[in-house]
């Protein structure tokens, strides 16, 4: 496997200094799953709360991008409210992703999305609908998920 | 059928000439040519006229110029106007292409854009400012790691654009060839480089990667100059490698069926691609289809087995054998045999007595109105799919004919030279059920007028003269070569009745001069009036 290499560089990289509020877990089985604990930024509704994101590198990576799924439930309009979790941004998509970019860029990207969701890139349309005109609401919900889910 | 016999053999010498010259009537109509106005070309056409002579000489009002084009001729196409940009811009041969395709190959807004603002254009098309011109190559650099793979051994080979983003070669290969064969992006590949939005040109990518991915790269360069083009189509048909050229607009298609035939022998709509559907505009077809998609494997069954109820019209089946009826939407109680109220009946409905009580008489006119809708729809729905599944076994019974006639060459004294008047007459009726098939559809949206006469003629007229065709294929094979000349004509007679029904029909149809769309209906349903034909939906 050509990625190899790289998959090792990058692992040894995250393990020894990861990005802000991310714990990671070095897979032992499969090289291709990471377990990411990540911690909802103190500044957002997710303060708090601790995400378990689960990151799945694809056989042709870094050609193509890993797809990333919150296994702890959370309300946001970018992350799908099923049992998926997606989030599909920015570099993430396969038109946007650069074999070059590294999954602690990756990690970086999903803490600013926590601390500022972008509500026209949305895949819950109907959260980003109430993210924009009623963003108390939004921030009610979101904390009583962090509570209920992300404990 | 031997009414018309008198007829067909006065025609068929004449009838003849005819098919020939349809053969090569469409006309040149070169690349830059390609906004010559459609109504230009057919205003100056003089008034129909049923003689022979002159429908000989004059393009049918149902026919469209087009041109049918070659994967060379595409590319020399292609070739021709990047040089021609290149000089004007005096830029490299590479960079003129992508500039193009950058524009979708519009010459003039390219020039225009990139005279305003070089710089603006050159970045915009990844190109970023640099227009230095020495040959891409693959270089060995001391101290080089793949910023993909990690590999940081002496002598990797790598490659960078001007950009200067430098990966070595196998990831640069990996990268193009996922980008090629998975992701089907040819035009638009950007460079690998974080956030470099630089386009890989071609002679990088010659230079990179193997033979077999550089044709499909060319074969996706060549699909999006054509995709890029409105005067432009693929043909659809399946391994079919033609384009053609058409210069009807999207805005002609309420006035024109642009039919095109590729050189595949498909003959295809220039507007929507889909199969020849004259005599019926795009915009009907549609509608049709997916009227037929939604309604008529239910409508049927719906029809036989179910009734609406009187007051919220749902469509209710009966399920047990009482007659007394509650909606399970709008909880109205009414009577199953006479659609009355049930309240009405008292304690004697079987007999029905109320039979002339007015909310029966009311419910059951307004249940014969939504029927007869029904009903209309599908009257022309079965004649469509009728004409369309005969078209099938018309075609099924020459295959089985020729087969035969092959086996009783010698019997039947013919060669195989003469037995292509059948093929000739199966052609024919494909063509020609075709063309009947739409007109059902066509008819389904065509509200009745003083119009609408001429064009029911029309059809009739044709499918008497496809049905008398559509016959003799089922007579014994040993009686046709006796039947050869009787076969001919009416072949020919099916082809006349053909043009004469689509040239009257695309008369009226760019002649329509839609007195806008101001008299809308109960239901929002748009009754467009015009000079001769109306129709009960909008055409687009």
């Amino acid at each position: 496997m050509s990625s190899n290499k790289r998959l090792m560089k990058e692992l040894g990289e995250i393990t020894a200094s990861p990005p802000e509020g991310c714990t990671i877990t070095p897979p032992t089985e499969d090289m291709f799953i990471w377990d990411v604990t990540m911690e909802g930024p103190t500044d957002s509704v997710y303060a708090g709360g601790k995400y378990h994101i689960q990151i799945v590198l694809p056989k042709e990576y870094p050609f193509k991008p890993p797809v990333l799924s919150f296994k702890t439930k959370i309300y946001h309009p970018n992350v799908s409210n099923d049992e998926r979790g997606a989030m599909c941004l920015g570099m993430l998509k396969a038109e946007e992703w650069k074999p070059p970019n590294k999954i602690s860029e990756v990690l970086k990207l999903v803490r600013a999305v926590l601390a500022a969701p972008q509500p026209d890139d949305a895949v819950e349309t109907g959260i980003a609908e109430q993210f924009k005109n009623d963003r108390k609401s939004f921030d009610k919900v979101a904390k009583e998920w962090v509570g209920k889910y992300a404990k | 059928m031997d009414s018309d016999d008198d007829f067909n053999s006065q025609v068929s010498s004449e009838d003849m000439d005819l098919d020939l010259n349809d053969a090569d009537s469409s006309v040149d109509f070169g690349a830059n040519d390609s906004d010559v106005d459609f109504d230009d070309e057919f205003q100056d056409e003089g008034a129909f006229d049923t003689q022979d002579k002159d429908m000989k000489q004059q393009k049918k009002a149902f026919e469209v110029d087009f041109k049918v084009y070659s994967p060379e001729d595409i590319q020399a196409q292609q070739d021709k106007q990047v040089a021609e940009v290149a000089t004007l811009l005096e830029q490299p041969h590479e960079q003129t292409a992508i500039l193009l395709r950058f524009a979708r190959w519009n010459k003039e807004r390219l020039i225009e854009q990139y005279m305003d603002n070089q710089e603006e254009v050159l970045e915009k098309a990844g190109l970023g400012q640099d227009i230095a011109r020495d040959p891409p190559r693959i270089e060995t650099v001391d101290g080089f790691v793949c910023d993909i793979c990690c590999e940081d051994e002496p002598g990797l080979q790598s490659f960078a654009m001007k950009c200067g983003h430098r990966f070595c070669i196998n990831c640069y290969r990996q990268y193009l060839g996922q980008k090629i064969r998975e992701e089907g992006e040819a035009a638009r590949i950007k460079c690998p480089g974080d956030g470099c939005n630089k386009i890989v040109d071609s002679k990088s990518l010659d230079l990179l990667v193997t033979s077999d991915l550089t044709d499909r790269y060319h074969e996706l360069l060549m699909r999006t100059y054509v995709d890029d083009k409105d005067n432009l189509k693929w043909c659809p048909a399946p391994e079919c490698v033609f384009a053609v050229e058409c210069g009807v607009k999207k805005r002609d298609l309420s006035r024109i069926v642009p039919t095109v035939h590729c050189d595949c022998k498909h003959d295809f709509c220039f507007g929507c691609t889909l199969a020849d559907h004259q005599p019926c505009p795009c915009s009907l077809v549609k509608k049709w289809l997916k009227k037929c998609e939604d309604d008529s494997e239910t409508a049927n069954w719906i029809s036989a087995n179910t009734k609406e109820c009187p007051k919220c019209n749902s469509t209710i089946e009966k399920n047990g054998g009482c007659n007394h009826m509650t909606c399970r939407k709008c909880r109205n109680e009414f009577c199953w045999m006479c659609m009355g109220v049930w309240s009405e009946h008292g304690t004697s409905w079987y007999n029905c007595n109320r039979f002339e009580e007015k909310s029966g008489t009311d419910a059951r006119d307004a249940q014969a109105k939504s029927r007869q809708s029904l009903e209309r729809y599908l009257h022309y729905y079965n004649r469509y799919a009728n004409h369309e599944q005969s078209a099938r076994l018309d075609r099924d019974i020459y295959f089985k004919t020729e087969k035969k006639m092959t086996l009783l060459q010698n019997q039947s004294g013919l060669s195989w030279i003469e037995v292509q008047f059948l093929e000739n007459a199966s052609q024919a009726l494909q063509q020609c059920r075709q063309t009947l098939k739409w007109t059902y559809a066509f008819a389904y949206y065509l509200a009745r007028n003083n119009q609408t006469e001429i064009f029911e003629d029309n059809q009739k007229d044709l499918e008497m003269a496809v049905e008398n065709l559509s016959e003799m294929f089922e007579k014994p094979v040993e009686s046709l070569a006796g039947l050869k000349v009787e076969m001919m004509d009416k072949t020919s007679y099916c082809n006349r009745r053909r043009i004469i029904l689509l040239d009257d029909t695309a008369k009226n149809l760019k002649d329509r001069k839609s007195r806008t769309e101001s008299e809308s209906g109960d239901e929002g349903m748009l009754t467009m009036t015009t000079e001769n034909w109306e129709f009960n939906v909008e055409l687009s």
